[in-house]
């Protein structure tokens, strides 16, 4: 049934097992580490819960100096390593092996400055998102990508997926958001890149650790860039008859030079699904739903709302309900926020992350509907639409292998099908174990030699998140 | 063989690349060509490459807010074609030809190369942020593409960011796709007179810690001209930018009295300030740029002013910083560098004679750990060295 290959673990690395333990006791505080089966099973798969390895043992460091001791030993001795934040990676990023130690960065969850004058937080890389602007909040500011998950997910893995929210159309992704981290690379040397200044010197090595997925090394403490709220925000829903409507309203919203702070597309199964958990208000009589939010003084957010309303309507939209307040917009918010958990409760599913031009949003919705039915299978749509990067998320029942294969195979054409129209495989979620073996339909062997070089230039043993990210028969040709 | 690989098209530009590979022919890599007075200077080159024929828009879907090119394509026919649709560029490039004296038009490619930004960087991002996606060929001849030309991706590694910036070490681009923005409904200027770096920073910090739509923020001291200028630029649309330009002048009340500034006079102040207009006379001073946390610009600043006489403005809040000095001794690089050291930010002599560029590390001197790893990454784009070998740091 699991599609997914993993490799066979390194037996003379198992065999080592007990000494391995018995060395790492040296190198953290014994209650940052890890080792009877009971306790490793809270980290043997991430959010892609289908698959699941025990790792060899899983290290809790506390400080930048104790991952630097981890990653030298494991270097010097040939184990492989998982890094982990929270574990809410979709893609199994965060899925470890049997041969490998999972070095998880949940101790290390301290802010350790903020800067209003020079707008930034530097915190350490087991913060989780939502904290961060938390902690800031209070002065009004704020910090841009807001995935939904951001209750749980952390600094560091939101680094290692460039991960982005449904705030992104206007504030960016991570890579947009950060001026600095301090990492440790394999070898145990501490690197810090960029700082709380624009535009690190020499090569532009902080863009390249974002979205690597952790295989260039492990980042410790992060500098981000954090910003003044505006002075109000509301969002509105607007229903629509169709989904075509609701599509070609996007196109016409960005075309019209509007960027308002989200567009977020709901089809009617998400509607559904998410109105019955968040009671949030949405229209049910509809085919489609965005959710538009805009910002800034009231005047501004009335007229900037009253041009997307003449818009939405001309593409037939049925519902406009803009809300009145700060409840109604935490509702509105929860009810999308709490998509992928809330269609959790109503069946098993797959969550696709593909990114598709805008312009091509009405038919890879039509596409995507019948490569769904071709497998006999159902979906529910919940995006971020403005920048077209799409969540399909495909229903089924996990109790039936066949269903899940069914699912894979489904996926797989999405994905496929986004490269077809000019996107990409992935666009906040990362590539992981999920998408590794697809690498192929976007990326020709020049351009996967080429990265592949580049992440041996920092890991030249392959072993940090071994076997993530590029196809496993591949990495030899480097 | 002549002494300028002058490619038509990818193809041709590999073949270029792979027959100086295989000489370990090293090329000095241009696109207008005008600007080889810059980074490292490069010694004893035979043969040059130019990416002039390769030019024109390959891309460009005004309602999706993507635009892509060929390298050799002038700056200026990407702003003519985004402006038919009232649509820009968002970092708003400098023209470094007010600071050169030159007259070839920049293009595209050497901005990306560059990661070249202007006033807007703070509110936007860098160049760096707004690209994409590109082509490129290493110095290997192998083609190579990365990023796309959508908004979100994260598949594979980032080497589109990896080659903005990389002053055409690593490869040279073959293509280069931007989201862009519409342009704003309505722009305009506030101002004070009368500060000092010190007060002004702070006014500026205040703007920027403001929500008005603040999109440039910058200084220019009364050095400089008669009176000194600090000025915020707020862009969005007409009723956020009249609003912002009230809440501002209430919030810098205690600083002095706001001035409004609009149309041209705004505009053209903002081109003074991308393009470092004020430093480019005398044409013998060294030129440095400095980035740095705000809050320790003036700091900084009376720090080299104490030993060494400059010209200087402050733009991006505080966090850029323009000098002048006399191109003698060493163009100022220790002062700076150790005005610099604790800051954690880094300088970089973007103007000096060559003599000054061949004596002193033009950017920021790296660390063991990082310099090792930008020696790694060379070697697997260009492990002949035939690229540009040398013009960001020594042996690379
Ligand atoms: C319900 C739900 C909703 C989600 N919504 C969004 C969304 O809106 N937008 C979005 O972009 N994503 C979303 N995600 C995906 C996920 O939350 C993000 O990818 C998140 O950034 C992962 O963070 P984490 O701390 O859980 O990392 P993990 O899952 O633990 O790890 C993710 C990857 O990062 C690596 N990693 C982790 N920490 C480090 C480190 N310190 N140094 C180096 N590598 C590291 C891991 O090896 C792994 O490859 C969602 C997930 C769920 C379950
Ligand atoms: C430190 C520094 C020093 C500078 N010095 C000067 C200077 O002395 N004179 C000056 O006029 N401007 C200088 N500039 C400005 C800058 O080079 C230009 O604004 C712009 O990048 C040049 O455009 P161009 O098309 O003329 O490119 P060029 O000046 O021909 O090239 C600029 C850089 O980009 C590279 N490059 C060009 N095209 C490509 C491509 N397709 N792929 C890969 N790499 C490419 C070149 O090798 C070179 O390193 C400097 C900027 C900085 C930050």
């Amino acid at each position: 049934m699991s599609k997914i290959r993993f490799t066979e673990p390194n037996r003379e690395i198992l065999a080592r097992r007990d000494s391995i333990i018995n060395d790492l006791t040296r190198l953290v505080d014994p209650a940052g580490l890890i080792t009877s089966a009971d306790e490793c099973r809270a980290y043997e798969t991430d959010a892609l819960t289908a698959y699941r390895k025990m790792p060899l043992a899983v290290v809790l460091p506390k400080t930048t100096e104790e991952v630097s001791a981890v990653l030298k030993y494991c270097h010097d001795t040939g184990v492989k390593v998982v890094p982990r934040g929270a574990g809410t990676s979709l893609a199994g990023g965060a899925i470890p092996s049997e041969d490998a130690v999972v070095l998880g960065l949940s101790k290390m969850n301290r802010v350790l400055a903020v800067n209003y004058d020079d707008r930034f937080i530097r915190v350490e890389a087991g913060v989780t998102n939502l904290s961060v602007t938390a902690v800031v909040a209070e002065n009004g500011f704020f910090y841009g990508p807001d995935p939904s998950s951001q209750l749980a997910c952390t600094i560091g893995g939101n680094i290692a997926n460039n991960s982005g929210g449904a705030h992104c159309l206007k504030y960016g992704v991570t890579t947009n958001n950060l001026l600095g981290v301090r990492m440790v690379l394999i070898d145990g040397s501490i690197i810090d890149l960029g700082g709380d200044y624009l535009d690190s010197a020499g090569l532009d090595l902080l863009g390249l650790v974002v979205g690597s997925e952790g295989q260039l090394g492990i980042v410790t403490e992060a500098t981000l860039r954090i910003l003044k709220s505006a002075e109000g925000a509301r969002p509105v829903l607007f229903g629509f008859p169709s989904c075509e409507g609701a599509g070609k309203a996007v196109a016409d919203v960005i075309a019209a030079g509007i960027i308002p702070v989200a567009i977020e597309y709901m089809d009617k199964a998400a509607i559904e699904i998410c109105e019955a958990f968040a009671k949030a208000g949405y229209p049910l009589d509809v085919e489609a739903l965005l959710i538009v939010e805009v910002e800034g003084s009231d005047a501004e957010m009335d007229a900037t709302l009253a041009d997307i309303t003449a818009i939405a309507r001309a593409n037939g939209a049925t519902t406009v309900r803009e809300s009145r307040s700060a409840i109604e917009t935490a509702a509105i918010w929860k009810g999308r926020k709490s998509a992928f958990g809330a269609t959790g409760r109503v069946a098993d599913y797959l969550c696709m992350d593909g990114t598709v031009p805008t312009g091509k949003l009405s038919y890879v919705l039509a596409e995507i509907s019948k490569i769904v039915q071709r497998h006999g299978l159902r979906v529910a749509n919940v995006f971020h639409a403005g920048d077209g990067n799409i969540h399909p998320l495909i229903l089924y029942n996990a109790n039936d292998p066949s269903q899940q294969s069914k699912a894979e195979a489904a996926g797989d054409d999405i994905l496929r099908l986004c490269v077809e129209v000019g996107g990409c495989l992935t666009g906040e979620h990362g590539v992981g174990i999920e998408k590794r073996d697809l690498m192929g339909c976007q990326f020709d062997d020049a351009d996967l030699a080429q990265q592949i070089r580049v992440r041996a230039a920092f890991d030249p043993r392959w072993l940090l998140n071994t076997d993530k990210v590029f196809p496993l028969d591949f990495r030899c040709q480097g | 063989m002549t002494d300028c690989y002058k490619p038509r098209d990818e193809c041709g530009l590999s073949s270029a690349i792979k027959d100086a590979a295989t000489a370990k022919m090293p090329l000095v890599v241009r696109g207008a060509g005008s600007k080889s007075a810059m980074g490292r200077p490069l010694g004893g080159y035979a043969m040059s490459l130019t990416t002039e024929r390769m030019r024109g828009v390959s891309l460009y879907e005004p309602t999706e807010l993507v635009i892509g090119a060929l390298p050799g394509t002038p700056v200026s026919e990407i702003d003519r074609m985004l402006a038919k649709h009232n649509q820009m560029l968002p970092f708003e490039p400098m023209d470094h030809r007010v600071l050169f004296g030159t007259s070839a038009e920049p293009t595209i490619g050497g901005i990306v190369a560059g990661n070249v930004s202007g006033p807007r960087r703070i509110a936007v991002g860098a160049c760096r942020d707004s690209l994409i996606g590109v082509r490129l060929v290493t110095g290997r001849g192998d083609v190579v593409k990365s990023g796309g030309r959508v908004m979100k991706n994260v598949t594979g590694l980032d080497l589109v960011k990896l080659n903005c910036g990389a002053w055409g070490t690593l490869g040279v681009l073959s293509e280069v796709i931007f989201k862009v923005l519409p342009k704003p409904a309505r722009s305009l200027s506030v101002g004070l007179g009368g500060m000092n770096d010190t007060t002004a920073i702070a006014a500026l910090t205040a703007a920027l810690g403001s929500s008005f739509a603040v999109s440039a923020a910058a200084h220019i001291p009364a050095s400089i001209g008669s009176d000194s200028t600090t000025i915020v630029r707020l862009e969005g649309s007409d009723g956020s930018v009249a609003y912002g330009a009230r809440e501002l002048a209430k919030l810098w009340r205690s600083f002095g009295r706001a001035e409004l500034i609009e149309g041209d006079e705004s505009a053209n102040l903002w081109l003074r300030v991308r393009d470092a207009h004020w430093l480019a006379q005398p044409m013998d001073r060294s030129i440095w740029r400095l980035s740095l946390a705000p809050s320790k610009a003036p700091h900084v600043l009376a720090d080299i002013r104490q030993k060494l006489g400059v010209r200087y403005f402050f733009d991006w809040g505080g966090g850029l910083v323009w000098l002048a000095v006399v191109d003698a001794d060493d163009a100022g690089a220790s002062v700076v560098r150790e005005a610099m050291a604790n800051t954690g930010g880094h300088a970089t002599l973007v103007r000096a004679s060559s003599e000054m560029r061949h004596r002193i590390d033009v950017f920021e001197p790296l660390p063991p750990a990082v310099l090792k790893l930008t020696q790694e990454i060379k070697k697997c784009f260009d492990p002949d060295r035939v690229l540009n070998f040398g013009r960001m740091y020594a042996g690379i």
